[in-house]
């Protein structure tokens, strides 16, 4: 990584992204690649602390159990707050997408493990199946008055077109912006991270200082992947709330 | 071939003008995180309900920053 033979700053910060067959082989659709081994290391971890952990249930939690236990209270007050009780009850699916894209995040912030949300393919899937999701729920809820949801009635008369396209527009965006909020800040995190640590490599006494950098952005980054996987559930919430009780 | 060389220069310049966006998504983030730490220090006793609403906003102002790396991808990979 610090200097390559003919002398000049080599760094190579988009490596780190590629997805490659474990086992070796042909490249297929089930083929066993680096991003499902840390998919499924999120998942085994966060069962490994939600089941696990609170199989005793003290009365009084242990450590383990206490992470766990404010973990959900936290998600909990979250729909609560912002879709109301009858958010409840798709509230264990907030969780599921929040715990899995927070452990894949923290777990991608592991020297040589792999980002797995930083890929679009991944965050996309799961942004497609919030919008599907809710979208069905607000058609079986409303039935054909959801389409009203595109209609202003507040607006005055000949601006309701209008604002209708862009409604309309502005619901479906909402997918894109919402898987490549979560998947542009991990690369680009991870990208400045490694286009640091070059820097170390290449400055040699010097590299004291992006190495001091390179300390705050890996804090930094830490923060980033909690608040990415925070917005994530929020924004689900928002949506869900759009659909349950329209505007 | 001169005319590759210049689609692949306009390519680029376009795809550096693109980074342009984070200019307006950094003015809508500090806006919403500013205007939110006037309100807080003033009604401290108001702000703890409203940081998810802060997150919203933010995330809301993000995305168009967002867009604009959309365009740059789009410009570097796509056209």
């Amino acid at each position: 990584m610090a200097q390559s033979e003919d002398g000049g700053l080599h760094i190579d910060p988009m490596s780190q992204f590629l997805v490659k067959p474990l086992f070796g082989g042909e490249m297929g659709l089930f083929t066993i690649t680096n991003a499902t081994l840390w998919m499924a290391l999120a998942v085994g971890a966060s069962s490994l602390l939600l089941i696990g952990a609170v199989k005793q249930r003290a009365l009084v939690p242990g450590r383990a159990q206490s992470v766990a236990e404010l973990l959900y209270g936290f998600v909990r007050q979250l729909v609560v707050d912002i879709t109301g009780e009858e958010g409840l009850k798709y509230f264990p699916y907030i969780f599921t997408l929040f715990v899995f894209i927070l452990f894949s995040n923290l777990l991608g912030m592991l020297p040589y493990s792999f980002a797995v949300t930083s890929h679009i393919a991944v965050t996309g899937v799961l942004a497609l199946m919030v919008f599907v999701t809710v979208t069905a729920i607000g058609f079986i809820k409303h039935g054909a008055h959801f389409l009203g949801f595109f209609w202003p009635k507040d607006a005055p008369g000949p601006l309701r077109p209008v604002l209708m396209v862009i409604e309309l527009i502005s619901y479906f965006v909402r997918p894109i912006s919402h898987s490549i909020r979560l998947g542009a800040n991990m690369l680009a995190g991870h990208a400045v991270l490694k286009v640091f640590a070059g820097f170390v490599g290449a400055l040699g006494v010097f590299g004291v200082v992006p190495l001091a950098a390179m300390v705050g952005l890996t804090a930094f980054e830490f923060l980033v992947a909690v608040i990415q996987a925070y917005v994530f559930a929020i924004l689900t919430c928002v949506y869900l709330n759009d659909a349950l009780h329209m505007h | 071939m001169e005319f590759e060389a210049a689609a692949a220069l306009g390519k680029y310049i376009g795809a550096g003008l693109a980074c342009l966006a984070m200019a307006g998504a950094g003015i809508g983030v500090g806006h919403v995180a500013g205007n939110f730490l006037a309100g807080a220090l003033r009604n401290p006793a108001a702000a703890k309900e409203q940081t998810a609403t802060l997150f919203i906003g933010i995330a809301f102002a993000e995305a168009l920053g967002i867009f604009g790396l959309v365009v740059a991808m789009l410009l570097l990979f796509a056209v």
